[in-house]
């Protein structure tokens, strides 16, 4: 099958849409399938053979972070040829209704269109104001996966209509064949996460940190990730900062042997997180997680069945938990046992299948995808306003 | 944007009709514009209609196949022999019933089919009773794979059908009839819930 995907977020900066979809191209590819993947990215940034650059995406303050996106005359031209020389049998969109690649490319092409919905925001001003131009794009979207199942709950609220749930994928035998190591063993807590993202939660471990060392003298603190590090131990007593390790950003590996060697890892997320896909792979590397209940976070650990979760932003609730697990190597071995269980449906093989099940149902009733403009209007002025008919 | 640009946008205000052009002539063209505004606005509307149509047909024609997928391989595993006499009658007569249902009765006789299934293979045992059998794997994976792609394809067609009920709710398409004779879109309603033996998986 020949797929297209359209990345919205630039390729050269690392987030987990784009490391989904390089790890769904991987697979496809390895199951025999032609991939193309749209993706904004630099001139200068090393792509995989399968990566199609849409030009440089531009930094734009955009729902409560600076995003890099792609939009105007010059990406939407880019997507058409892409569309036109591909010849594709679907088009798989990631994040059709921000601003970038996706919307753009929602608006060129015709055709199956499968599209995954992967933040959950509440509903944006922008987006009512946007809804009118939005609509007819996204009523070509043949398809809409979702996620997770709040993901889907908020897209249903927002723009109507409805979606399968297919959650990230990970893989998972990466995790458990990961080994260990030694230093970064015994009475540890781990985190991986941007250390200046506040959403990450970072500053309610912190605050949490104290009664748990003064309780567990032993453990220390592992944090991966890259961020102001004497920013992040401001608020910590000065005895106690060298409980604290940073280790900056790590590779996929050491990420791996990190989440192997921990004895608890915690994920004290805030907010914006729509699937979790951390704690897959903290599971997938059987370390005991616990987590704050965020809803995305309560589904993936199966209500707490896999996994613990306290109180959101609440530093206390998060110690008494850190300390009852540090304290309780039963309950850290039959959370790794669940855990390492309870992971496999987010395996690529369960996942890829998935994907697939549903490239497979909307092309089995259409043609394949084309440029809308193609047939109609070779200069493609009408269509550039979605005034073409086809 | 340029200051200039700004000056070629039509504005019923801006500037005063030029002397060699009478107020009639300068009002017909305007109504003339207006006209072809409204004309184009009205095809790009019935473009949008007719696209929505052609994903319901497909989104259908995706659906018919994957519920005539789902009763072929439960009749197959209901004739092989591979299951005790009571359980084979009920499946058979299920998956005949929902092949060869009427279009009315087209929803029931699928949801019969689900429950049968249900039923059928609600213990993981008979799921493994299946695989053991010889072409049991092959037959176990299809029917797996089928309950799984129903509700999916249910799925992308109710909502296709719901987009296009949205827009044909509009004003604009009811007083133009831009729908024009295409039947107004129903959604498929069944029970589709799959048997727990064989689809173990989150939140869908």
């Amino acid at each position: 099958m020949r797929i297209g995907i359209v990345c919205p977020y630039s390729w050269d900066v690392p987030g987990g849409v784009q490391f989904h979809i390089r790890d769904l191209a991987d697979h496809l590819i390895a199951l025999g399938h032609h991939v193309s993947v749209l993706a904004p990215a630099d001139d200068g940034t090393p792509l995989p053979p399968y990566a199609v650059s849409a030009g440089r995406a531009v930094p734009v303050p955009y729902n409560g972070s600076v995003a890099r996106l792609n939009f105007g005359f010059l990406s939407a031209a880019r997507v058409r040829r892409w569309l036109h020389d591909g010849t594709f049998d679907v088009i798989h969109i990631h994040e059709p209704a921000s601003p970038s690649l996706g919307l753009l490319a929602c608006w060129a092409a015709q055709g199956p269109i499968v599209a995954t919905f992967h933040t959950s925001n509440p509903r944006s001003r922008a987006m009512i104001a946007a809804y009118p131009i939005l609509q007819p794009a996204l009523e070509k979207i043949s398809a809409r996966i979702a996620v997770s199942e709040y993901a889907r709950r908020t897209l249903v609220e927002h723009l109507g209509g409805d979606a399968v749930v297919i959650p990230n994928g990970v893989d998972v035998d990466f995790f458990a064949k990961a080994a260990p190591r030694p230093e970064w063993q015994g009475g540890t807590i781990g985190f991986v996460g941007r250390i200046d993202e506040p959403r990450k939660g970072l500053p309610v471990l912190m605050k949490a940190l104290p009664r748990i060392l003064a309780e567990r003298p032993g453990t220390r603190l592992l944090v991966a990730g890259r961020g102001d590090e004497k920013e992040a131990v401001e608020k910590l007593p000065a005895e106690l900062r060298p409980r604290v390790e940073f280790l900056g950003m790590i590779s996929d590996e050491d990420k791996a042997r990190f989440l192997r060697s921990v004895d608890v890892y915690v994920a004290p997320n805030t907010g914006g997180e729509s699937f979790g896909i951390i704690l897959v792979e903290a599971m997938s590397a059987s370390a005991p997680v616990l987590a704050s209940d965020l809803d995305a976070f309560a589904q993936v650990l199966d209500q707490g069945a896999a996994g613990e979760l306290f109180a959101n932003e609440d530093a206390d609730a998060l110690a008494d938990a850190a300390v009852r697990l540090l304290g309780d190597p039963a309950r850290r071995a039959e959370l790794r046992a669940r855990g390492s269980a309870h992971v496999r449906r987010f395996d690529w093989s369960t996942v890829g299948a998935d994907i697939l099940s549903v490239y497979e149902t909307v092309t089995d009733g259409a043609a394949a995808v084309a440029a809308a403009d193609d047939p109609a209007v070779p200069g493609g002025l009408l269509s550039r306003f979605g005034l073409a008919r086809d | 944007m340029p200051p200039d640009s700004r000056a070629t946008m039509p504005h019923r205000t801006a500037a005063p009709p030029p002397v060699t052009c009478a107020p009639v002539t300068s009002t017909l063209i305007w109504i003339v514009v207006a006209l072809a505004a409204i004309g184009l606005y009205l095809s790009w509307t019935a473009g949008r209609l007719d696209r929505l149509h052609a994903r319901i047909d497909a989104a259908r024609a995706a659906l018919d196949a994957q519920l005539l997928r789902r009763a072929s391989v439960a009749q197959e595993l209901a004739t092989a022999g591979v299951l005790d006499p009571a359980a084979s009658m009920v499946l058979y007569e299920a998956a005949h019933a929902a092949r060869q249902a009427e279009e009315d009765h087209r929803e029931v006789a699928e949801s019969d089919l689900s429950q049968a299934l249900r039923a059928v293979f609600g213990e993981t045992e008979q799921v493994e009773a299946v695989r053991a059998a010889p072409g049991g794997e092959d037959a176990a994976r299809e029917l797996a794979q089928a309950v799984r792609r129903v509700p999916m394809a249910r799925r992308f067609h109710n909502d296709a059908v719901r987009a296009a009920r949205a827009l044909r709710r509009h004003r604009t398409v009811r007083w133009f009839r831009l729908a024009g004779h295409a039947p107004f879109p129903l959604a498929f309603e069944m029970d589709d819930e799959p048997p727990t033996a064989l689809a173990d998986r989150p939140g869908t």
